[in-house]
């Protein structure tokens, strides 16, 4: 029996010096993970200026009226309030983004989010690749709307190129933009109904967007980060049978859309959760910047497909879809608005599409057909010089900007006359709405948090490039 | 239950086929989605895809309650410590798949900004290749970690000492049924 | 300046429901600016006093390798270049300042006070560019963790590439 007990003390010892060494492991992790000047500071060590810049975008505008010092509670002090963490890693399926709280009680006082979890050095890559393969690397920052992103980076391209594009190919682009726009916003809807608790909801988008991706599948061979918009045209041509696909997915979208209106729009629960939470007014909103439905909640008419038109997207009769509060419920009904808005879009354009040349037949820019290379030297060289070095596009600088689910989505290019982009830098929607987060948080409930971040609509991807 | 310490006989062979069952029919992921990947992993939690047939839909946000940490999505030299930290706060037994191939090796994104591999913080389990993998890969590959928990080999670390008979062949190949190896028709 | 050809109205198609509207190859001929790095913030307030509501982008660009690009008369070229794009809903229009930024002092004014959305914008252009902004609230990294050294996208900076098989140059492909 000695013998156990002296095993078993032994043991103990070893858990001992276990724990303490697991105990000092995670101390380490601990300094490890924290982001030193980037986070929240304690108020005591926050000046008064700073605080003012942190408390509301409100104090920001420079015409803005000046705010009750009342409201301002500097004078609180540091034990009155507490400082939480949220995320990285957190239930709200938003990505990566963190959030430090500063909470009185439950009501949210100042927020900042810390991003950068899932910072990729895009524009880093997008310097090391040719421009025919720009498009496989700007197609994962916004991994939602992946089409999107491929667009604006070939009209950037093609701006600086000088290339005029075939009819067909730009109203398969506009087709496919507007089967993206509808499956983000699928997906926006069901993570929404999610954070709000509606687990049917996630069920249902996620339904619905199997469809639309099994059309994508279909075209252009993969479910997400496709790679078909390419600099010239589109990769391949829509598949035998297209319009009946694209009528039966305009068909069931439609009427469930009508279904989410008897879960989510008209139930008293939904709408107390979302309406008049995480307002904003548009003054402020185009003071820091934000842009799409969050900027059309507010009452401003602003979508670069109608004022700005790019493709042909003036040819397309569409509304634009305006709410009046700009709370979580108008951001919602926007974006539900807006899937029926692209459902009619896509259906004018599945009537209206020309026939013709799915890419531009410039055999410096675009590759030559396959069965080609067999045949003709001149085709191998240029399919060989085309994959291996790019294609060279004149020095410039462009600035190109489209309407992504987020909002404006512009690519800004530098070309230096090689084949690689000399600058690549992405305008990210979701990176600058995010400056909006500390003003629409403030003054809410802890609880509000999560619907508010999901009605922003983040996605970490192109936040963090 | 400490199975390392455990007698083998027939009586505990039984108990411990009933508890890699239970074990392997319920593993609980942990919600690890980082990027594009991510979405898929949730079109495999949604209808058409369903894992709860195979006991998964309950993706649990506290590592706490979770078995199985789905590193689904390229890891940032900044989210490096934080993978790190969920793994540590996981239980065991605990396993990790590793989807998508910005997580198994860096992927298409070979720069300063991304940990090659997520091998090199926490020890994977199966590895699931595509950018995204369709959710039919990830499935194979959930069924490869059943497999795996269900041969027992899940009671060896990997990286520990391999059993004379393998060492020949320089690696060590799962055990999987053809019936699981078949590509699952669309 | 870019110039693009116009293109041609495309044929067979239904009559244009907003025919006003200048195509976005037209209107890509955009309008550039060059202030000095003295009047740069001077510059940015009177274009939001005339109607350009919205600050689209704040981005700097490292002209390390390209040193021979094609600027205006007057404006000295310098290794940094920090490029704002400015919007106007009130005139359907952009306008693109350039403001040269040398390397020995690579500062600028903030416009955080007129423009608050390029709050985060300025952050991202110091963290991964090291261009910093006087007067900007918060200047510390956004992306990058906070011990990282070294500003990413500058081009003396290499891509941080690990060898591997069959293709074994360390450089860019």
């Amino acid at each position: 029996m000695s013998e156990h007990d002296d095993r078993e003390q032994a043991e103990i010892g070893l858990e001992d010096t276990e724990r303490a060494h697991r105990e000092a492991e995670e101390r380490a992790l601990v300094a490890e993970t924290s982001e030193g000047a980037q986070e929240l500071m304690p108020r005591g060590t926050t000046s008064a200026g700073e605080l003012r810049q942190e408390v509301g975008a409100v104090l920001r505008l420079p015409e803005g009226g000046y705010v009750d010092p009342g409201d301002i509670d500097i004078d609180r002090r540091d034990d009155q309030t507490m400082i939480i963490n949220m995320g990285p890693q957190h239930p709200s399926t938003h990505g990566v983004l963190r959030l430090m709280l500063e909470l009185d009680g439950e009501t949210v006082l100042r927020t900042k989010p810390i991003i950068g979890y899932l910072h990729t050095g895009m524009e880093k890559t997008g310097e090391e690749l040719t421009y025919v393969q720009g498009a496989t690397n700007t197609t994962r920052m916004d991994y939602l709307s992946p089409l999107h992103n491929e667009l604006v980076f070939s009209l950037a391209t093609e701006a600086l190129l000088g290339v005029e594009l075939p009819p067909r190919a730009v109203w398969i682009r506009m087709l496919m933009a507007e089967l993206n726009r509808m499956s983000s916003h699928l997906m926006w809807m069901a993570t929404n109904g999610m954070d709000l608790g509606s687990t049917s909801m996630m069920i249902y988008g996620f339904r619905e967007r199997e469809m639309v991706l099994s059309f994508f599948e279909k075209t252009t061979g993969l479910r997400m980060n496709h790679n078909y918009i390419r600099p010239g045209g589109v990769a391949a041509d829509l598949p035998d049978g297209w319009q009946d696909d694209v009528e039966v997915i305009c068909e069931t979208v439609l009427a469930r859309t009508y279904e989410y209106d008897e879960l989510l729009t008209g139930q008293p629960i939904f709408r107390e959760r979302t309406e008049a939470v995480g307002n904003i007014s548009a003054e402020e909103a185009l003071a820091l910047s934000v842009t799409g439905p969050i900027l059309r909640s507010t009452g401003v008419p602003w979508d670069l497909r109608r004022t700005m038109p790019y493709l042909d997207y003036n040819k397309l009769d569409f509304d634009v879809i305006v709410g009046s509060y700009g709370d979580n419920f108008d951001r919602y009904s926007v974006r539900l608005n807006e899937i029926r808005e692209s459902i009619r879009m896509v259906r004018q354009i599945a009537e209206m599409m020309p026939p013709g040349d799915y890419r531009v037949q410039d055999r410096k820019v675009t590759p030559p057909p396959r069965a080609r290379i067999d045949e003709s030297m001149e085709a191998l060289i240029h399919h060989f010089k085309v994959f291996t070095e790019g294609f060279r596009v004149p020095e410039g600088e462009v600035y190109v900007a489209i309407e992504s689910p987020r909002g404006e989505l512009g690519c800004y290019l530098v070309s230096d006359g090689t084949s690689k982009p000399y600058r690549m830098h992405i305008r990210a929607p979701s990176f600058v709405n995010l400056q909006a987060l500390p003003l629409l948080l403030r003054g809410g409930l802890m609880a509000d948090a999560v619907a508010v971040i999901s009605s922003v609509d983040p996605v970490m991807g192109e936040v963090d490039r | 239950m400490g199975f390392e310490d455990l007698q083998h006989n027939f009586l505990t062979g039984r108990i411990e086929d009933l508890v890699k069952w239970a074990r392997r029919n319920s593993v609980w992921p942990a919600t690890f989605g980082l990027a594009c990947c991510a979405i898929e992993m949730m079109s495999v939690g949604a209808a058409d895809y369903d894992i709860s047939r195979l006991g998964m839909e309950v993706f649990r946000a506290s590592p706490r309650q979770a078995d199985l940490m789905v590193v689904a999505g390229r890891v940032s030299q900044k989210m490096a410590p934080v993978l790190r930290q969920v793994y540590d706060q996981m239980m065991e037994p605990k396993w990790v798949i590793s989807m998508g191939v910005c997580a198994s090796s860096g992927g298409m994104f070979n720069n300063y900004a991304i940990v090659q591999g997520v091998d090199q913080i926490v020890p994977v389990d199966v590895y699931a290749p595509g950018c995204p993998p369709s959710p039919e890969t990830l499935l194979h590959a959930i069924l490869t970690l059943h497999e795996k928990i269900r041969t027992g080999e899940i009671t060896r670390r990997p990286g520990t000492s391999v059993p004379a008979g393998e060492q020949a062949t320089g690696g060590w190949v799962p055990t999987v049924p053809d019936a699981v190896r078949v590509a699952t028709p669309r | 300046m870019t110039e693009t050809t116009p293109n041609a109205s495309t044929a067979g198609t239904t009559a244009a429901i907003h025919p006003e509207v200048p195509r976005l190859a037209d209107r890509l001929v955009d309008q550039l600016a060059f202030p000095h790095r003295d009047t740069y913030h001077q510059m940015v307030s009177a274009f939001r006093d005339v109607g350009f509501e919205l600050c689209a982008d704040v981005c700097a660009v490292d002209y390390l390798t390209h040193p021979g690009r094609t600027l205006p008369a007057g404006v000295t070229p310098e290794r940094f270049e920090v490029v704002v794009n400015l919007l106007s809903m009130s005139m359907r229009q952009r306008v693109r300042i350039r403001v040269q930024v040398p390397e020995s002092d690579p500062s600028v004014d903030s416009i955080v006070d007129v423009y608050p959305g390029a709050d985060a914008m300025e952050r991202e252009a110091f963290d991964l560019m090291g261009i910093v902004f006087a007067g900007h609230p918060d200047m510390t990294r956004i992306l990058m963790p906070e011990d990282w050294e070294g500003h990413p996208l500058r081009k003396d900076y290499g891509v941080g590439r690990v060898p591997v098989q069959f293709k074994e140059a360390p450089g860019p492909r």
